[in-house]
């Protein structure tokens, strides 16, 4: 019975949708208060209903109810039961109903907490939020509907790729959705803004909060599934250009930048149109990406299972949203008035120069991924851009980032002091060419880009922190009055400094997990010894172990250094009976200093000239650590900068008078 | 100029749909990747015949001259695949009259003699690729591997994977027929 009244309580949550869809924003242009106020309960209404369905699908999952057909398909009785529960949003189905829970709840979200917004801006931004959301609940409704009911009902299901069974990937898909599904509302407070004709400081803080908490979940997210891929795909690598993981990252790189206009646009009343544009292209490339996965268009890892009829009504539903927000753009954005001006070095230019670096970036990555559908299409050939493309074209870009991403915090608004800018900056400046110098000597070789790369990293690294010991104004002061003017600092700005640090330690760890990487793969029979970054690897053996459902081979080996025992690592091969399919579970020693990272397996067709071997995978990513710790350090600076006062106290009120007025110049 | 500009977005989207649109034809399979073999002549090779059986070696210059087209099928006694699919290579040598050539990719010699003593031998020539070398020379990305070659010697198809289960047979035996390999009046 649980199916059916999830099924019919997504039915209802589409009937408020419509409404939702209509009302509001007609009221608006009416000047119905009513109307326009109707949003707030059809919003919440949306969320109720769509929770019911979604606890609805997860409860037949808990319980392994195999009339089902989704739960057939992806689950098993023998299934850990935290898998049972991350496999309601493991199928494509699942999932879709996770995209519209959280279409649902950022709606809810304005409607509760978006008091401060004038009711004809939040009637418009709701209603254009119903519109996705109807686009969305069709699509489910009609073509992927998660309570199919199956008959006569199997004895078992068929198990989740067990690929898929890892706490990393459990929690990847919610994160990574609430990021890019949490652009919505941005998306809509954009259009909501255009048919308005009006943007202004106040909207932009508005929409800040928003677009923060959509961009430190996509971070998270994104960092979460590269995590995922590094342990466990067993190739000991965090990034592969993917074409699945390059529309998860445009909308990453593409919503930094929007984060960054939107503050010049809140402080400056500039940048208002572009602001708007990244707006609609943000969510556009999070569309794009559910379009790309869905319908089978690149080849890819990442895989639902593919239909041409999704693929084209999903391109339908990105032709009305993107081709028509972009329509309205084109039609209303010219009419918007300029904003405040500014000299060409002053903290709007270096804000300029990032999204253009930033938009840049994404383009690549963009022509980098659709490329290979575009040759087919013109010329018929096949072929495939993979990682040397878009390191050549992609890593410079980024240095040059880091060079301004330095810079950027010491200037100040419209007009900045070169002078005084130089005097702050060139002690950092050579303070950074000191780590490189070291490393140079050091380590005597790698690659001439990964020296120029730990500069950049340095640079930024220094420079933050000499920013942000330049505003508490550290060893000038005594220490007690240095503390209370970084207790007084808005948290916003402790957000950035650490944010733009961990994007340093970040670059670190990529630098020293891809510059100096060491790799050994061996066919080992039992006995065999491997050295390898100062280790001494014995293969002790490997034997057969029994997990709740699956059969392992693990391997054991003896890590010494020196001599000295130094741990014992036990990678498995695991054999899933169930889905017929095979998993690798590496074993890694984690240190800050570097991983110590294993895999094994056993080569089918290598089985003849190597009879009793195994196939070991050892590698060393010195600092790759630093990788997962510059993230959090990101994700932290989201979420301090979200805790700011300026964004929960009643402050973002539209001005009396014209907008311009608003901001005083400082 | 102000509303060109403004106009780029949307002009730039509606181009990527027409893409997108083009990319869903369902006749369209991305992963599938074109052989490079295809029209190309076979690679050459000489091999020595397996020892221990009476099937003589195969080189180059067997798969060439023949009135009609032959089969090169590349399988090992350790593949399992190839043990489904020898039965169905058996039947189409007996029943459609195909000319069936077998290259034998790293199998040692005596698991190699009892796996065809066991099965039964279909084929006419089989040459012993012990190093593996030849199987790089057909750029094999697998076991089993099977191919179609013509009378000059060149490759005219190519099937990755067991021809195993009726989808399978149906493309291969359409293949066979645009080549010209059944003899005519082969019953089928």
């Amino acid at each position: 019975m649980f199916p059916e009244i999830g099924h019919f309580a997504l039915a209802l949550a589409l009937a408020l949708a419509l409404v939702q869809s209509v009302l509001p924003i007609a009221g608006a242009s009416r000047g119905n208060a009513v109307w326009m106020k109707s949003a707030q309960a059809t919003a919440l209404g949306q969320v109720l209903f769509v929770s019911i369905a979604f606890v609805a699908l997860m409860q037949a999952f808990i319980v392994s109810d195999f009339t089902v057909r989704n739960v057939v398909e992806n689950s098993h009785s023998l299934k850990p039961m935290l898998y049972k529960v991350a496999g309601t949003w493991g199928s494509h189905e699942g999932s879709l109903l996770l995209w519209i829970l959280i279409l649902a709840v950022f709606g809810a979200g304005v409607a509760w907490f978006g008091s401060n917004i004038p009711g004809e801006t939040k009637a418009r931004t709701l209603s254009v939020q119903a519109w996705i959301s109807v686009g969305f609940l069709t699509f489910l409704l009609l073509t992927s509907n998660p309570f199919e009911r199956v008959f006569p009902p199997p004895l078992d299901g068929n198990d989740l790729n067990p690929l898929l069974q890892d706490m990393g990937l459990a929690m990847h898909p919610p994160l990574l959705y609430f990021g890019y599904v949490g652009f919505s509302i941005v998306f809509s407070f954009a259009v909501a803004a255009l048919l308005e004709g009006r943007v202004d400081p106040a909207w932009a803080r508005w929409v800040r909060p928003w677009t923060l908490a959509a961009w430190v979940s996509l971070t998270a997210g994104i960092a979460l599934g590269s995590w995922w891929a590094y342990y466990e795909l067993g190739w000991g690598g965090w990034w592969f250009w993917d074409p699945v993981e390059n529309v998860s990252f445009m909308p990453w790189l593409l919503g930094t930048a929007l984060l960054h206009s939107a503050i010049v646009t809140e402080k400056r009343d500039a940048f208002k149109t572009w602001t708007i544009l990244l707006a609609i292209l943000t969510f556009s490339l999070s569309l794009l990406g559910t379009f790309i996965v869905r319908s089978g268009l690149l080849t890819s890892v990442h895989a639902f299972a593919v239909d041409p009829e999704r693929g084209l009504y999903i391109l339908g539903l990105l032709a009305v949203s993107i081709g028509g927000s972009l329509a309205l753009y084109a039609w209303r954005a010219p009419e918007m008035e300029p904003g405040g001006l500014f000299r060409p070095i002053s903290r709007e230019a270096g804000l300029l120069v990032n999204n253009l670096i930033l938009v840049a970036a994404t383009g690549t990555v963009l022509f980098g991924t659709l490329y290979p559908l575009i040759l087919e299409a013109v010329t018929g050939d096949k072929i495939s851009v993979g990682p040397p493309f878009f390191n050549a074209a992609f890593i410079p870009m980024m240095l040059a980032l880091v060079v301004f991403m330095g810079l950027g915090p010491f200037l100040s608004w419209k007009r900045a002091d070169i002078a005084g800018l130089l005097d702050r900056i060139r002690f950092v400046a050579v303070l950074a060419v000191i780590p490189a110098l070291a490393a140079w000597y050091l380590l005597n070789g790698g690659p001439i880009m990964a020296y120029l790369a730990i500069l950049g990293a340095a640079w930024l690294l220094f420079a933050t922190l000499r920013e942000w010991a330049v505003r508490i104004r550290l060893f000038e002061v005594s220490f007690a009055e240095s503390a209370r003017r970084a207790r007084n600092l808005p948290r916003a700005s402790h957000g950035m400094t650490l944010a733009h640090a961990g994007v340093a330690v970040l670059m670190m760890g990529m630098i020293g997990s891809t510059g100096w990487k060491s790799e050994e793969i061996v066919f080992a029979a039992p006995g065999t010894e491997v050295a390898i970054a100062g280790f001494d690897i014995t293969f002790e053996g490997a034997e057969k172990v029994q997990g709740p459902n699956y059969i392992a081979d693990r391997g054991t080996l003896v890590v010494r250094r020196d001599g000295e025992l130094v741990t014992t690592l036990f990678p498995e091969r695991r054999y899933y009976p169930v889905a017929e399919s095979q998993t690798t579970e590496s074993a890694i020693r984690s240190t800050l200093a570097g991983d110590l990272y294993t895999s094994i397996a056993t080569p089918a067709s290598d089985q003849m000239n190597n009879a009793g071997a195994w196939t070991l995978r050892i590698l060393y990513e010195p600092l790759v650590n630093l990788i997962w710790i510059g993230s959090i350090l990101l994700v932290i600076g989201g979420c301090l900068s979200l805790s700011d006062r300026r964004l929960r106290v009643g402050a973002p009120r539209r001005a009396k008078k014209s907008a311009s007025d608003a901001v005083p110049a400082e | 100029m102000k509303r060109l500009i403004a106009g780029l977005p949307f002009i730039a989207a509606v181009i990527f749909g027409g893409f997108f649109l083009w990319g869903l034809n369902p006749d369209r399979d991305p992963n599938e990747i074109p052989s490079v073999f295809i029209s190309q002549p076979a690679p050459k090779f000489d091999l020595e015949a397996i020892p221990g059986l009476e099937t003589p070696g195969l080189s180059r210059s067997d798969l060439v001259g023949n009135e009609r087209p032959v089969v090169v099928n590349v399988f090992a006694s350790w593949c399992v695949p190839c043990r489904a699919e020898h039965a169905v290579l058996t039947r189409f040598v007996e029943r459609e009259g195909i000319r069936l050539f077998g290259i034998n990719y790293k199998d040692k010699p005596a698991d190699a003699v009892k796996w065809l003593n066991d099965l039964g031998n279909p084929y006419e020539r089989i040459g012993s690729d012990l190093s593996g070398r030849t199987g790089i020379e057909w750029g094999l990305s697998g076991v089993p591997e099977t191919f179609i070659v013509d009378g000059d010697g060149t490759v005219l198809f190519r099937y990755v994977g067991p021809v195993v289960g009726p989808e399978a047979v149906e493309r291969f035996t359409e293949a066979l027929k645009q080549a010209g390999a059944l003899p005519s009046g082969a019953a089928s």
